[in-house]
């Protein structure tokens, strides 16, 4: 169901430009914080604490969100998708191919530097590298299908993303426990803690649990990315 | 592939909100060129998103090739579409670009169908250019060809003269020409009707969402020609040439206003040529010369009442 050439251009459409470059700013400041902790911080806890932290609720979600809501919503803002839509691909390879593009991306912009930086605090065969890389994966996938879908979905796919980041996962996560099953942030944390078993991670759903729902959230959103896009219509001029 | 290539409109609407952009259109079009003119904002952007599938009707059935075009990409295998906007990969050369929706098509050989394609455009010579740095006229083309790229028997074109050069208006329609006289339906649309008066085929008329008039080019052509047309004349002794117009044939009407002469006339190019004589003649000196019912809506609103 992925098509080769929207993956091609897709890749090309982010990493040929020099806002590329931005992407790795990000990174680059987990890992230059992470170096400096590792040289002065007291407390043993640090990795988990600063990753998890850190890691899960800013460098992933936000690489994810910049990612997500543009790999599909730039085609469709500045009118491109066109072209991509007048050939018979399916819209289904379509979204799938988007998602694929913004998973890989986010894997190599978000995912593998929290992977490298547990390896340099903590050695890179450790439990919290391994586990903070499988919830970074599980955050990769599932963040980006959310993100697609909502840049289908609305041209403010941006500000409704941090919305949800914000006050969905960030206040009413901590304040009301049911909204743990419905935050992707709970997943990925909770699939890294089960190989980690840190409690600095503030893991609160079982592995089950996080497998489950992160999947059931990754098909059902990518499913109405896909449903949304075959009803795609321009904008007339009697708008 | 005859009566396969129909693109056909049974009483189709479509508004947005309580705007009403397209307003019950019947219409059949089948091989070769036809022009949907009309004034800006009258509906033919619309008309074209409902064929190509990008729009869905409110109302009536639309097919392309006996198959409702809406919720159907299929239909993009007999349909090719030059949108209007400009935006296209930027990024990518022209080659690749052409070459990409060739495999988007799944064409058993891209390369080469994006190489012919690219030479019915004449893009051969800057196709290794990125997009990007192309000028409008040369992006129009490549888009073309990429429209082109899976040899569709109907090829809808969104403005497609809009910012070429008279040189390059002219090979486009050559172009068009070409791929209709070979059994294709090729459907443009146009604001600017002396853009297509060279053109044979059919026009179709679109004025505020209805399809206000069809027909023949040539008989449209006439038509515009034998219109009456309002000119402004400021003059040394606008008096003296009033009463020398007067007595023209060319001449159905002669106004003396605190601006200048207002003449009307029913044969615009007797009274051109017979203007210049008459001042001389009579020693007038000549200030201005202006057509004051030139726009889009008066011509338009002309062919809609004859």
């Amino acid at each position: 169901m992925l098509n080769p050439v929207v993956l091609r251009i897709t890749l090309r459409a982010t990493l040929g430009r020099k806002r590329a470059l931005v992407f790795l700013l990000v990174p680059l400041v987990l890992l230059l914080i992470t170096v400096t902790l590792k040289l002065v911080a007291a407390s043993p806890v640090w990795p988990a604490e600063f990753l998890g932290v850190f890691g899960f609720s800013v460098v992933l979600p936000l690489t994810a969100l910049i990612i997500g809501t543009s790999v599909l919503g730039a085609e469709i803002d500045d009118g491109s998708i066109v072209h991509l839509l007048a050939t018979p691909v399916s819209r289904t390879a379509v979204v799938l191919s988007k998602f694929a593009a913004a998973v890989a991306l986010t894997i190599m912009f978000g995912a593998l530097p929290e992977f490298v930086a547990a390896g340099i605090a903590r050695g890179f065969g450790g439990k919290l590298a391994l586990g903070l890389l499988a919830g970074a994966l599980v955050a990769s996938v599932a963040y980006n299908a959310l993100f697609v879908m909502l840049s289908v979905l609305t041209t403010r796919a941006i500000a409704v993303g941090l919305l949800y980041l914000l006050v969905w996962e960030g206040l009413l996560g901590n304040l009301v426990g049911g909204v743990r099953v419905l935050s992707i942030g709970q997943y990925s944390v909770s699939v890294a803690n089960s190989i980690a078993k840190a409690s600095a991670l503030n893991a609160h759903l079982t592995l089950t649990t996080a497998i489950v729902m992160g999947l059931a959230v990754t098909v059902a959103t990518l499913a109405v990315a896909a449903r949304r896009l075959s009803a795609f219509s321009v904008k007339g001029e009697a708008v | 592939m005859s009566g396969g290539c129909l693109i056909e409109l049974r009483r189709v609407s479509r508004w947005y909100g309580n705007v009403v952009a397209v307003n019950d259109i019947t219409m059949t079009i089948g091989p070769g060129i036809t022009g949907l003119l009309g004034p800006n904002g009258a509906g033919k952007t619309t008309l074209l998103n409902l064929m190509a599938g990008f729009l869905e009707p409110s109302r009536g059935e639309l097919t392309v090739a006996g198959a409702p075009s809406w919720r159907n990409p299929r239909s993009f295998e007999v349909l090719g579409l030059v949108p209007e906007r400009d935006s296209v990969y930027a990024f990518l050369t022209g080659a690749d670009f052409v070459a990409s929706t060739a495999r988007l098509h799944r064409l058993p050989d891209p390369g080469a169908a994006a190489q012919r394609a690219i030479e019915i455009v004449d893009m051969a010579a800057t196709q290794d250019r990125r997009i990007a740095t192309y000028s409008k006229g040369m992006r129009q083309r490549i888009k073309v060809a990429a429209a082109l790229v899976h040899d569709p028997q109907v090829l809808l074109l969104d403005e497609p003269f809009n910012g070429m050069d008279p040189r390059q208006r002219l090979e486009m329609m050559d172009l068009l020409e070409r791929m209709a006289g070979q059994g294709r339906t090729i459907l443009f649309s146009s604001h600017i009707l002396e853009e297509v008066e060279r053109m044979s085929g059919t026009i179709q008329v679109i004025v505020g969402g209805r399809l206000a008039a069809s027909g023949d080019f040539r008989a449209i052509r006439r038509l515009m020609t034998s219109r009456p047309h309002v000119f402004l004349v400021r003059t040394s002794a606008d008096r003296a040439l009033g009463a020398a117009l007067i007595g023209r044939p060319a001449v159905t009407g002669v106004e003396l206003t605190q601006r200048g002469l207002s003449v009307r006339t029913s044969d615009f190019g007797a009274f051109s040529r017979e203007l210049a004589g008459l001042c001389r003649d009579g020693g007038i000196r000549l200030h201005e010369l202006l057509p004051s019912d030139e726009s889009l809506e008066s011509v338009f609103s002309y062919l809609v009442t004859t």
